[in-house]
């Protein structure tokens, strides 16, 4: 079977289901959150390099080093946000995250 | 092409990140009693970035290979942004010591998150407005959480986090839908191939999902659910700031990507902006009736009034005017917004601040003037006529009548009267309740920031010309 660009497309999409879902119906452990959004982003990530590839166009390729770079920036703070929220919780549950309503 | 003259161009950026670098040197080596100095510093820099905008050539100029655009609309743009940023910081510096922000990284991250707006602001292409959305998102995810030391505030750094991350997640994938559709991420080539070919559901889906992660960054129904959390959680002075620089550099940024590329597509996207905006009326008009804290009930106000900026923004068959009636609604918002925490930051006793709506009771007796402004903004917000805040809603209003969005207006005016509930009910708590302790006294930089943002919504109706020109201007370079 060839592998058409519809297949990375399906792939890509299926992962980045996979991450929304993660964000949503995880009701434990903020680190899972954290895993979920890298995994959304390089759902993206595979979305262009097929795309690029398929129309012969570098462009794509390019965007996905810095969707890269900036994802391991975002990264960065999210783990030092979460550092400083356990410092001050005494916890990373997903349910202790709730001091205000409304 | 890319020549030296580019660089002229991004002058305002390049005066901001070099001064930011000198800033965070000064930062590292004095530690924390360079804080007031760096204050000062960051903003004679904001000051010289918007002299130096203005001065600039405003033809329609494309650099960097066409990755950014410089026009008088990004001008306009820019010059608002930094301006909400210098007047935030002018209010906010005296107060960084007594709430544990008291280190000068605070003022190199607000210079940071400016110049990623700015690039917001003038992007022509899907990497540069990435680039700039994730250099300002990143620096106010820590601002939120900078208040080390407090539950509140690191819990809504984590929320403001997660979500944005989301939503850039979202924007992302739709910009690689819209990239592998049209072949190109120049917003030009974009615009060139949706003319010629038409639109296709590859492209409606790809403007969906960078439709949704946009929306997230104004704050819109429904991907406000951060908004009230962080405006609470986070300490006054970075509420201050969220409220007013962002918001214009994010309703801006919509504004270009869905008049520029897609002004085509127009009858597609419009229903996505209808239904947002209808939503983000009703939900930021009924919550806020509840609200006890004052600066959660700003977040919902905050909240109705994207609605209504993207009111205008739907009606696209008349470029000129819709994108005009959303630069007035957000100019007046955000000297409207400057002013409201203005007297937020000013409800302090002994030292202490305080944020419940009920500590603003009787202060009509002990510092009438301050009530009268309080007044002044209120009735604006609320849209009620003479004040400036009319205006804004009238011309609104009036592109989305032309446009026959009747359905809009109706709902729209109607939620401005649920939203004029909670309005009114804090002048009522500011005249008629029983009277408590007085406030400490403002500082002069807070009674600077009041006094002008008073005497704007007051004269506008009556000498709105000139504003009303430069709108005018912007929105004629950018269709």
């Amino acid at each position: 079977m060839q592998i058409e660009l519809g297949h990375y497309l399906i792939l890509a999409g299926t992962l980045f289901t996979i991450g929304i879902f993660g964000i949503f119906l995880n009701r434990k452990n903020v680190i899972i959150i954290l895993m979920s959004v890298e995994l959304m982003l390089l759902a993206v990530n595979i979305n262009f390099v097929a795309f690029s590839a398929y129309s012969n166009d570098m462009f794509g390729q390019i965007f996905t080093l810095f969707i890269l770079t900036v994802a391991a920036a975002e990264a960065a703070i999210g783990l030092a946000i979460l550092v400083v929220f356990f410092r001050a919780k005494g916890s990373i549950n997903v349910e202790d995250i709730n001091s205000m309503k409304g | 092409m890319s020549n030296e003259n580019d660089f002229l161009y991004i002058l305002p950026e390049l005066i901001l990140i070099i001064g930011a670098l000198i800033a965070l040197l000064i930062a590292g080596y004095k530690g924390k009693k360079s804080v007031g100095f760096v204050a000062n510093f960051a903003i004679g820099l904001m000051v010289l970035a918007g002299i130096v905008s203005y001065a600039l050539p405003n033809d329609v100029t494309r650099i960097f290979n066409g990755l950014l655009i410089n026009d008088s609309y990004s001008i306009f743009m820019k010059i608002l942004t930094l301006f909400g940023g210098a007047a935030t910081l002018l209010m906010i510096k005296n107060f960084l010591q007594s709430r544990k922000l008291d280190q000068p990284e605070f003022i190199v991250l607000i210079l940071f998150a400016i110049v990623g707006m700015m690039f917001m602001i003038s992007s022509n292409n899907l990497l540069t407005l990435y680039l700039g959305i994730e250099m300002q998102s990143l620096s106010l995810y820590i601002l939120a959480a900078f208040n080390r030391s407090s539950t509140k505030a690191t819990e809504s750094g984590l929320k403001y986090f997660i979500l944005g991350a989301l939503s850039s997640g979202m924007l992302l994938f739709g910009m690689s839908y819209i990239y592998g559709f049209t072949g190109s991420t120049s917003f030009d080539l974009i615009a060139e191939h949706i003319g010629k070919e038409g639109s296709s559901i590859g492209i409606i889906f790809g403007i969906t999902f960078l439709a949704a992660g946009l929306m997230f960054k104004i704050s819109a129904v429904p991907f406000h659910m951060w908004t009230p959390d962080v405006y609470e959680g986070a300490p006054t002075p970075v509420t201050a700031f969220f409220a007013t620089a962002p918001k214009i550099a994010a309703m801006a940024m919509i504004l270009r990507v869905l008049y520029s590329p897609f002004i085509e597509m127009g009858t597609d996207w419009q229903q996505i902006i209808v239904f947002v905006a209808l939503a983000s009326m009703v939900l930021g008009g009924f919550a806020g009736i509840a609200q006890k804290n004052i600066k959660r009930l700003m977040a919902y106000s905050s909240i109705a009034h994207m609605g209504y900026a993207l009111v205008g923004a739907s009606a696209f068959s008349d470029p000129g005017t819709a994108i005009k009636s959303v630069i007035l609604y957000m100019t007046i918002y955000l000297i409207t917004t400057l002013g409201v925490f203005a007297c937020i930051l000013g409800m302090k006793r002994g030292g202490d601040s305080f944020e419940k709506i009920s500590d603003l009771a009787g202060m009509w007796r002990n510092h009438p003037l301050i009530a009268i402004s309080l007044t002044i903004f209120m009735f604006s917000l609320t849209g009620m006529p003479p004040f400036a805040g009319f205006i804004a809603k009238y011309y609104v209003f009036s592109a989305a009548v032309n446009e026959g969005l009747w359905l809009l207006v109706i709902v729209g005016v109607l939620a401005s009267v649920v939203g004029a509930f909670y309005y009114l009910r804090i002048i009522k708590v500011i005249y008629f309740e029983e009277s408590k302790d007085a406030f400490d006294p403002m500082s002069i930089e807070l009674k600077i920031v009041l006094g002008f943002a008073t005497l704007f919504t007051i004269i506008f109706t009556i000498f709105p010309g000139s504003l009303l020109e430069l709108a005018q201007n912007a929105a004629q370079s950018l269709n």
